[in-house]
């Protein structure tokens, strides 16, 4: 067997086997149901779940507050990273009050947010966006102060305009860098939508998650964490795949020409 | 003033940086049409006269003309080859050939029809989409060849562009390049350290002195016949005779460039 389909099924024993204990000691009665309910209830739950309404519209607005933050924290991001990568000045000007800003546990920004915004969409995604922006600023910062000196010297004598460098050259190397932190991103902007949802909301996953605690009630709070996982996990692929194929001119890894 | 039939004249030029004195007093004149080749020890200035030339370098004295005009700003009729890789890595081949169009304004899809041909002419046909990773050395080197002439400069400029390939692929390079130039001729000025490339490719061969502070030391005319035979060439009695000639003053030099430089 190959490699990869050893260290696939290593995992899969792993799992199915904590599992098995898992579920039979709550038979046995070793483990106390009430703290860690059985998987054969959980999955029930989650069941029970997907034959709802509420569940799917939970679903539909986290990951619609997902999206929207991702999408408005790497905009924001990539373009004070462009702005400040080609100007030294600007750059050093902000650097203190960005670290400032990046120092703050971002989890504490979030009852501000539900304060201004409400219990809407609006604080849910404005949390997300503060997440996602330093990741996307940070990357595209480097990538822009990072582009080949000798390829952009090669452009300016193909007498690339400003604007042409910044299309052809400074994008697309930032690109690199910006994609390559894709994943990192989607997983803040899901940290921000869930954890605004569970500060205070009336839907999404996080609020499903924080009513479950509200009444002391385990088998809701693992569920919910469950098919979290499952969420990021399926973002997470998408992610993947988007990344292979605007990175198709990169050189695979192992075996360079 | 200037000479009518010069791309370019530079008299007298010097150029310094801060108090260091690259190059003391050059000059160089290349007519249309005609292929120079500048030969010096390392350090001695050589790409600093492509810059001047391109007008990214202002001499603290002297002239530069180009056509018998004195050059204010950039040079908008040279294209430069450099000596390191400058391909985007995230264009296809055609797309690097094409890239100076698509600077200028052209569309892509025009840009791509025009780079096709070009492609073609260094050898590459069917390599058009290829990434420059997927490409060898020496292919990345047509496709920088193919980017820079596409432009259709009237003075063409390379910085020892094939010094880090190897012995063959340098000769196939030099014969593609000869070919081209056969078919347009153009004004090339072509720096090098290797004594056998120039004298190969050119029709002058200009010898720098030793750095800092240099000058030209010597202007060899190269009469070998042309369309010449890269491979056959170098064996024949006039080449070695030229290269004796030759040698025996950058040999000089060279010998100077590592007494000050150790």
């Amino acid at each position: 067997m190959s490699r990869r389909g050893r260290v696939a099924l290593t995992q899969f024993a792993i799992v199915l086997g904590l599992i098995l204990i898992w579920e039979l000691g709550v038979w046995a009665g070793l483990i106390d149901p009430f703290f860690f309910p059985a998987p054969s209830t959980l999955v029930a739950r989650i069941g029970e779940w997907m034959s709802t309404a509420d569940f799917w519209t939970d679903i539909g607005i986290t990951l619609l507050e997902t999206v929207l933050s991702f999408l408005a924290g790497i905009w924001i991001g990539t373009a004070l990273g462009i702005w400040l990568g080609l100007s030294p000045f600007a750059a050093e000007v902000v650097q203190p009050f960005i670290k400032m800003f990046n120092a703050i546990p971002r989890i504490l920004l979030g009852p501000i947010f539900v304060i201004w915004f409400g219990l809407g969409l609006t604080s849910k995604v404005a949390l997300g966006v503060t997440l996602v922006l330093f990741v996307a600023f940070f990357n595209t910062f480097q990538g822009v102060r990072e582009v080949n000196p000798v390829v952009l010297a090669n452009a300016r004598l193909l007498r690339a305009s400003k604007s042409s460098l910044l299309r052809h050259v400074y994008l697309p190397s930032a690109t690199t860098w910006i994609l390559s932190s894709l994943r990192v991103s989607v997983g803040m902007a899901v940290m921000g939508a869930v954890v605004a949802e569970y500060l205070g909301s009336s839907a999404g996953l996080g609020h499903l998650i924080a009513q479950a605690e509200g009444v002391l009630d385990a088998t809701g709070v693992f569920a919910g964490i469950i098919v979290l996982s499952a969420f990021v996990v399926v973002l997470d692929a998408i992610v993947d795949c988007a990344e292979k194929r605007l990175l198709v001119w990169r050189p695979a890894p192992a075996h360079e020409s | 003033m200037g000479r009518p039939g010069l791309a370019v004249d530079l008299r007298d030029v010097m150029i310094r940086f801060g108090d260091f004195t690259a190059v003391k007093s050059m000059n160089l004149q290349v007519a249309e049409t005609e292929f120079v080749a500048v030969v010096g020890p390392t350090g001695c200035g050589k790409s600093t006269i492509l810059n001047t030339v391109t007008g990214l370098l202002k001499p603290a004295a002297g002239d530069v003309r180009i056509f018998g005009k004195s050059l204010t700003g950039l040079n908008g009729q040279s294209g430069y080859m450099l000596q390191q890789e400058g391909l985007l890595p995230w264009k296809t081949a055609q797309d690097n050939v094409g890239l100076g169009l698509v600077f200028q304004g052209s569309s892509i899809a025009k840009a791509r029809e025009q780079a096709r041909p070009w492609l073609a002419k260094v050898g590459l046909r069917g390599f058009e989409e290829r990434y420059p990773h997927q490409l060898s050395g020496g292919q990345r080197k047509r496709v920088a060849m193919a980017q820079t002439l596409i432009m259709e400069p009237k003075i063409v400029l390379m910085d020892e562009p094939f010094s880090a390939l190897d012995v063959h692929t340098r000769r196939l390079m030099h014969r593609i390049l000869l070919d081209l130039w056969q078919a347009d001729r153009r004004s090339l000025i072509f720096i090098t350290h290797d004594l056998d490339e120039a004298i190969t490719l050119a029709d002058r061969v200009v010898v720098m002195s030793a750095g800092p502070a240099s000058g030209m030391v010597a202007d060899v005319r190269i009469g070998l016949p042309r369309p010449r035979d890269v491979s056959a060439l170098q064996t024949t009695d006039e080449f070695v005779a030229l290269y004796r000639e030759i040698w025996s003053l950058l040999g000089a030099e060279v010998e100077k460039s590592y007494v000050t430089q150790g």
